[in-house]
């Protein structure tokens, strides 16, 4: 019992931790005070100020439109890759998955440096579009991960079965394979979405002058100070991501609380 | 594992059988294969070739002439100062995450929920708020008139001076970087079999040699996996030491994002860049060896 108790209270000690700093910016948001020092009163200027701060609602539309399009474009490529690499015989899949693990396991400030180096050397401007490129790249490993597990548990016997009774190959994967990795490629565009939104090292590197996501805006204002607004709209992210959550959570509950009456 | 599918192999020989052996991987394989062209090509433009130009920038000079000098600039008493601090920070920073993750992997295994997207989604969620607002609001805590010192106030405690010292830029990392070390360590613990822990209890061994001989092996390809993922962007953040660290401490990130964005110097960016890969590299190689072995535990 006590052992118990001792782990819970374990857990929410890390969880504290990992949501302390999550607290202070929101109580930051509501703060009168411009300084991130003081606090100055309550207020929810901030809230309204920001969607009148062009600059950062140019970021924030950055950031969602480069996260939205390489989630995509990656889960599209990995997912593809992953049924590809599949099928192929060991030698060639282990090498496709050590390149893999090349930019997971490598430093993301080597990663964007190299990035950089490659669009200078073919003179591609640096701009929303290598920005673009470079989060694809990085973003394809994570769904090929979430992808590959789920594809290795699939039975391969239902897809012949498919094909046996007269299914094109087309049909019998959307019909059959795909329901089965569904989870993994949905986890995979999530876990693709997230990174690509948290992602400021590899922006930093490639993005060219007058784009910003919201990292590098944030990053270019640590030494000036933090504009309250910045705090207001990170709220509203968190708070909307919490929410939809909890419903998913809430729904999905439900689904399996009906299936099992 | 070449025998994947002996199925749709036995058909097709079947059906196949005067033609030569060659052709009886089914055209159906082949195709599928086909689909991990485009991100083979990706690869290759986007991953290899970028890292073959760090090579060359590395290993020449502004000339484009062969030169070692990039790399031995390593050598140089900042930059060995900063590489050595990076060496020592990143390491104390795994070291914590290690010790607060795995026994909290332990806990949440011993809770037995029923699906661990819960797990995941805690861990991930605060990644929602961007992570340099999230070591910001660390300021915030440390700060002399911080979070912290003003509870310890209260209390009628002596301050805690941390905020610009090594040990707030630690603290940084392990925030940043803890949930990359639970994950792993939670995934490869929640797939232990509790029979094969009961079994190792009915044979006699008590709790410390269970998790000795059984859990913890069993969970070592977590553990290397998360050890890689904390101590690799340790070593190379230059935006934790930036915010955290104040501007007198300098980590080797910050030296080699100086070259290139304050300096336009390319080359040597790029040699450093490269002694940085290498002790990558030293670690991936851990990774492979044990990913190995643990395909092997998997097979059986």
């Amino acid at each position: 019992m006590v052992k118990k108790i001792a782990g819970k209270l374990y857990v929410s000690l890390i969880i504290l931790f990992l949501y302390a700093p999550i607290l202070v910016l929101i109580v930051l948001s509501f703060n009168k005070s411009k300084s991130r020092n003081k606090w100055g009163g309550f207020t929810l200027e901030w809230y309204q100020s920001l969607f009148k701060n062009d600059d950062i609602m140019t970021a924030l539309y950055t950031t969602l439109i480069i996260a939205f399009l390489s989630a995509i474009i990656a889960t599209i490529i990995g997912t593809a890759a992953s049924i590809g690499m599949n099928s192929m015989k060991k030698v060639p899949r282990t090498i496709m998955m050590g390149v893999t693990n090349i930019p997971m396991l490598n430093a993301d400030i080597v990663t964007g440096i190299s990035l950089m180096l490659l669009f200078v050397a073919v003179n591609y401007t640096l701009g929303f579009s290598s920005v673009l490129l470079a989060h694809i790249t990085f973003n394809i490993p994570y769904v090929i991960l979430s992808v590959m597990p789920r594809l290795k548990q699939t039975n391969k016997n239902t897809y012949e079965a498919a094909l046996d009774l007269g299914a094109s190959p087309m049909k019998a994967f959307f019909k059959v394979v795909f329901p089965d990795i569904m989870p993994g490629v949905i986890s995979g565009f999530m876990l693709a979405f997230t990174m690509s939104l948290d992602d400021f090292i590899i922006t930093h590197f490639t993005r060219g002058a007058g784009v910003n996501t919201l990292s590098t805006k944030i990053y270019a204002e640590t030494r000036k100070g933090i504009k309250p607004e910045m705090y207001a709209l990170s709220t509203l992210l968190f708070v909307s991501v919490l929410l939809l959550l909890v419903i998913i959570n809430r729904r999905n509950d439900s689904i399996s609380k009906k299936r099992s009456m | 594992m070449s025998n994947e599918n002996p199925l749709r192999n036995e058909i097709v020989t079947e059906e196949k059988k005067t033609k030569k052996k060659k052709d009886s991987a089914s055209t159906l394989g082949k195709s599928k294969t086909l689909l991990a062209t485009p991100y083979g090509l990706w690869m290759a433009a986007f991953i290899i070739i970028p890292l073959i130009l760090v090579l060359y920038y590395g290993l020449t000079d502004g000339n484009g002439n062969f030169t070692l000098d990039n790399l031995s600039l390593i050598a140089n008493p900042i930059n060995r100062k900063a590489l050595w601090l990076s060496l020592k920070l990143s390491l104390i920073s795994t070291a914590i995450c290690l010790l607060l993750a795995y026994p909290l992997a332990l806990v949440l295994k011993s809770m037995k929920l029923k699906d661990n997207s819960f797990i995941v989604m805690v861990v991930i969620l605060p990644m929602w708020m961007n992570f340099l607002l999230r070591t910001i609001a660390w300021q915030n805590i440390l700060e002399k008139n911080g979070v912290i010192n003003t509870i310890l106030e209260a209390l009628h405690l002596p301050a805690l001076n941390i905020i610009n010292t090594p040990t707030a830029i630690v603290l940084g990392m392990v925030y940043n970087f803890l949930p990359f070390m639970i994950l792993p360590i939670y995934n490869t613990l929640a797939k232990i079999d509790d029979n094969v822990i009961n079994a190792a209890r009915d044979l006699g061994a008590n709790g410390w040699v269970t998790f000795k001989r059984v859990i913890f092996p069993l969970s070592m390809p977590g553990v290397i996996s998360g050890i890689t993922m904390v101590f690799v962007p340790s070593l190379t953040t230059f935006a934790i030491s930036t915010i955290l660290g104040g501007s007198k401490i300098v980590l080797i990130g910050n030296i080699i994002e100086q070259q290139f964005q304050k300096l336009g110097n390319w080359n040597t960016g790029s040699g450093l860049s490269i002694v940085l890969m290498i002790f990558i590299l030293v670690s991936m190689t851990l990774v492979a060896k044990y990913d190995k072995d643990s395909e092997g535990t998997n097979a059986w």
